[in-house]
């Protein structure tokens, strides 16, 4: 039950702030702040009770929901859905304090919308039913749209339409695949049913399998984003006020993500595997083409927006190299982007509010001016360039080594990545903080409240860095889970002569093949 | 006639009386409020009456009516519909300077020829039906008599109407004439035995389809629809769009299954190509308009194509998701024309969407009604559009027709573009527009349509198991 709580208290917050913010503007930022933390303690108190849970879910819930279709309210959450919840809450959290200042018009709504945009999310991470996880999918789509469209800067009305159409168009290639997927299973087993633990373990012919598979990418990828379909990503992110670029870099693209772990890989274990070569390639092509966009940016949030295309590049690189190192890495990088780049959005959300420009151009030596807000700016240019001691470096560090064991020229290419993230990294803290002052902008440093978001975001980004270990424990059963189901797959579904089998399948020895079929 | 025939017809027979007894009253007094009452409380009735009726189906009074199970539900709703759209008329027919009295009349008799073609199982009724429904809609169509664009709408609609019948009555004739019967359901048997060329049954169909094609405004019969649709006051809009199409929707399919025409190969390419033409033309035609009534009259076009998509699945199942997919789009599409009929005077039309905008900020609750007539309109989770579509594709795919199923999806990310405008709009900086203060009927109305959409989007398990075990 307490997964439907989790839902249930962010949309009972979405309605009470609508309804108070028709009186005044501090009760609905006091109750999505109360909502979301109830939230992030019930996650937190998750965590603590079920440590060294090897269960394949910590919770589970299945309700009927609409039966004709086999279509159930299934929720359940594992240490991977937990991580995922944990950084939405925690960086809802963060959305409102941020805003406390910056929206001032339609306060209620934008905080209906906000809590909304966190319903829509946790349920994606939640949801164990194809049917309900792509209402949950589409239900993000519509406050997010609302959040960029009214509150968003000067073009957020292409924006908007630009950022829903995108993803719609992708989501809708993924319900017909999720569609054709339950009549393939249903024909086989007679049991006709949405459900993804009874829909895992499908034989699916190789070349269906291999278009279904494709509809569920068009809705990830796009999500995520992948080169040829990012278009959408600069102009939301840099349109959105500053709570919807964090919400969407931070949040939404994990969602993306996470789709790839949760359904893509063990729904498709051969397609995937087919596909690898293109995942990989393009994530490769993501991580060096974000990186030279960003570093051409004179936009700083359009900067920071490209410098999203590039990390997540290594989050397709990840997901497509199927060992245990890259997924760990992969969790890692989901969750330290989420900061270090959630972080840099408030950094130029700060800025502008101060200096009413996001311009490259007019800024310089403000580090005299803002030393906090300088020092904050260094610290997260130095994640996002992968800086020893941060998040981001143990991510990318182990998302290449995992890709290094079975590719080299893709790790290699990768490995430049994190050259170029150097070079766009430091041309931030150089353009904006040091450098020649030309503008006598009379500026204030951050305020306590301001403090407090970033202090925070030091200590997570930090704290990771130094000790990622409770990230990998707590993620660790879901991705072996994950790992060995399509492994699994592989061994009682030989690869077929229809495609020409990769060098991956070749890396597990028989051995090693058997006694992950003894553990599951 | 038995006395269980006419039991068996009492809603229709409610429905056909009040007209006469409404024409007595007005004779004698003229009251627009009891004339208002009194068609409410008939509607109410017939529709009542409907689960008196229910026991005694199926029950067939040849060579004319079958009332069974479908025709009940298709009748059911229609009534709905049709109170609906009464309930909303009240204040915009209230402010008219005409015979106001009257309106409610012919509504009554539009009315009574759609519920006809709900039990048609014969040419003749159903020539009777969609004739009965024509002519009243010229005069509704016409009703803003002082409007030049009304009095054209309604000249375009009677002589374009009056083709197409002509269309249709060609087509039954050349059926007849091969055939020799006028029953639907003695007409497959006399296909399958006779020898006369299929040519003659293919021309008859094809000539039947032209009618059935406008009534409907299947693209490439469409061309009338945004004229009128903008013309006709938006109570007679809604009208249109809901209780005449669905009517001839319904004598449609059963017509369609009766001859088992979903497995002719002829049959199957022609209704393929008229849904897709349907949903390319209407939603890309409404890519670009400014009038809320006209854009909404190309949606109608686009989702007729995605409704007749299930005269080629040909099973029950299929007809449950048409069912499903009617209520959600008459829900849908009487709460928008609701509201634009509610802010609209008799003398001035609310319908251009640069005069809705900002409406959030002056009215949030007839925004968020509205918004979410669009978002059911586009399919969006949550509301009863999105279970709809979802139920149509479902039972496309099961049929194994990937090509509509894929212009289908298609279509709803390009109808998506214009719904956004709209609800942009919506949500925009205030226009200056000084709007109406709205009735506590109509309020109400609203919010039950409302509802209705969040019902059945949410939860719609009940609803299913309603239209699985009755059909």
């Amino acid at each position: 039950m307490i997964l439907i709580y989790l839902i249930l208290i962010l949309l009972a917050g979405a309605f009470l702030s609508w309804i108070a913010g028709t009186k005044n503007s501090v009760w609905p930022r006091i109750i999505a702040l109360v909502a979301v933390s109830t939230d992030l303690a019930i996650s937190l108190a998750t965590l603590a009770t079920n440590a060294g849970n090897t269960d394949r879910w910590i919770s589970d819930i299945k309700l009927d929901w609409i039966p004709q279709f086999g279509i159930s309210l299934h929720l359940a959450v594992d240490g991977l859905s937990l991580l995922m919840l944990l950084l939405s809450f925690f960086l809802g959290i963060v959305a409102v304090l941020i805003s406390w200042k910056e929206i001032n018009v339609r306060v209620g709504f934008f905080h209906f919308n906000l809590l909304l945009i966190l319903a829509g999310i946790v349920g994606v991470f939640l949801a164990l039913d194809l049917f309900l996880f792509y209402f949950f999918w589409e239900l993000m789509l519509v406050p997010m749209y609302f959040l960029i469209g009214i509150w968003g800067h000067e073009n957020r009305t292409a924006a908007s339409y630009k950022f829903f159409l995108y993803t719609q168009a992708g989501g809708l290639l993924m319900f017909i695949a999720i569609i054709a997927l339950f009549f393939i299973h249903g024909d086989i087993t007679g049991n006709y049913t949405f459900d993804y633990m009874q829909l895992l373990g499908t034989s699916i012919p190789g070349p269906t399998a291999y278009l279904l598979m494709l509809g569920f990418l068009a809705a990830f990828l796009v999500k995520l984003p992948v080169v040829p379909l990012h278009n959408w990503l600069p102009d939301a992110h840099t349109e959105a006020p500053t709570a919807g670029s964090l919400i969407l870099a931070a949040l939404l693209l994990k969602t993306g993500a996470y789709g790839l772990l949760r359904f893509v890989i063990p729904l498709f274990p051969h397609a995937s595997i087919a596909f690898a070569p293109i995942g990989m390639t393009l994530g490769v092509i993501g991580i060096l083409y974000g990186a030279k966009l960003a570093f051409a940016q004179t936009d700083l949030k359009r900067l920071v927006a490209y410098t999203s295309v590039s990390h997540m590049g290594f989050v397709i690189l990840g997901v497509f190299t199927f060992n245990e190192l890259a997924y760990q890495g992969v969790v890692m990088q989901m969750i330290a982007h989420g900061i270090s780049t959630g972080a840099l959005f408030i950094i130029v959300g700060q800025l502008s509010e101060r200096i009413h420009t996001r311009d490259l151009d007019r800024m310089g030596g403000l580090w005299n001016k803002v030393p906090v807000l300088g020092a904050m700016g260094l610290v997260f240019s130095m994640a996002s360039l992968g800086l020893p001691g941060l998040a981001n470096f143990i991510a990318e560090v182990l998302i290449l080594a995992g890709t290094f064991s079975t590719k080299v020229l893709f790790a290699f290419l990768a490995g430049l990545g994190l050259i170029a993230a150097t070079i766009y990294s430091l041309r931030i803290v150089q353009k904006v903080f040091f450098g020649r002052m030309d503008n006598d902008y009379d500026i204030h440093d951050l305020n306590v409240r301001e403090k407090v978001v970033s202090a925070l975001m030091v200590i997570v980004i930090a704290g990771l860095g130094i000790f990622p270990r409770p990230v990998f424990n707590t993620a660790e059963p879901a991705l072996l889970k994950i790992l060995n189901s399509q492994r699994t797959m592989l061994i009682d579904y030989p690869v077929t002569s229809n495609y020409n089998a990769p060098a991956t399948v070749n890396l597990w020895d028989a051995e090693a093949m058997e006694n992950n079929k003894k553990q599951i | 006639m038995t006395q269980s025939d006419f039991l068996s017809l009492l809603p229709v027979l409610i429905i056909a009386a009040a007209p006469i007894i409404l024409m007595i009253i007005i004779s004698v007094v003229r009251n627009y409020e009891f004339v208002y009452s009194f068609s409410l409380f008939t509607l109410l009735s017939s529709f009542a009456s409907i689960f008196y009726v229910y026991p005694l189906t199926p029950h067939a009074i040849p060579p004319l009516f079958i009332i069974d199970v479908y025709s009940l539900i298709f009748l059911g709703i229609i009534i709905l519909s049709a109170l609906f759209v009464t309930l909303l008329s009240h204040d915009y027919i209230r402010q008219m300077d005409v015979a106001r009295e009257e309106y409610y009349i012919i509504l009554f008799t539009s009315t009574l020829g759609a519920s006809l073609l709900a039990m048609a199982n014969h040419f003749i009724l159903f020539f009777l039906g969609i004739e009965l429904l024509s002519v009243s809609l010229y005069v509704l169509v016409a009703f803003q008599k002082s409007s030049g664009r009304s009095v054209e709408a309604a000249v375009k609609y009677l002589i374009l109407a009056s083709v197409s019948s002509a269309f249709l009555l060609f087509g039954m004739a050349l059926m007849y004439f091969s055939y020799g019967t006028m029953e639907f359901n003695s007409l497959a048997s006399h296909i399958s035995k006779s020898s006369t060329s299929p040519a003659l049954l293919y021309t008859g169909f094809g000539m039947m389809l032209t009618g059935i094609g406008f009534k409907l405004a299947l693209v490439p019969f469409h061309m009338w629809t945004p004229d009128v649709y903008q013309g006709a006051p938006a109570p007679v809009t809604s009208y249109i769009a809901t209780v005449s199409k669905g009517s001839v929707m319904a004598v449609l399919i059963r017509f369609f299954f009766n001859i088992s025409g979903f497995g002719n190969d002829y049959f199957f390419y022609v209704i393929s190509a008229i849904a897709i033409l349907s949903m390319f033309t209407g939603n890309l035609l409404a890519l670009r308009q400014g009038n809320i009534k006209r854009l909404l009259a190309y949606s109608s076009i686009a989702n007729m194509g995605y409704l007749i998509i299930i005269l080629l699945i040909g099973n029950k199942s299929g007809v449950q998701a048409a069912v499903f997919y009617l209520v959600s789009y008459f829900i849908t599409t009487i709460s928008a024309f609701g509201i634009i009929s509610l802010l609209s005077t008799s003398k001035t039309e609310m319908e251009m969407i640069s005069e809705y905008r900002g409406l959030f900020w002056k009215r949030p609750g007839l925004a968020i009604v509205f918004t979410l007539s669009l978002l059911s309109l586009a399919g969006i989770p949550l509301t009863a559009g999105f279970v709809a579509k979802f139920y149509l594709i479902f039972e496309g795919m099961k049929a194994g027709l990937m090509v509509l199923v894929i212009s289908m999806i298609i279509n709803s990310v390009i109808g998506l573009y214009y719904y956004l405008r709209v609800i942009t709009s919506l949500f925009s900086d205030p226009a200056d527009v000084k709007l109406p203060a709205l009735s506590l009927t109509g309020n109400i109305t609203l919010a039950s349509l409302a509802a209705g959409i969040l019902l059945l989007g949410v939860y719609p398990g009940w609803f299913i198991n309603i239209l699985v075990s009755l059909l």
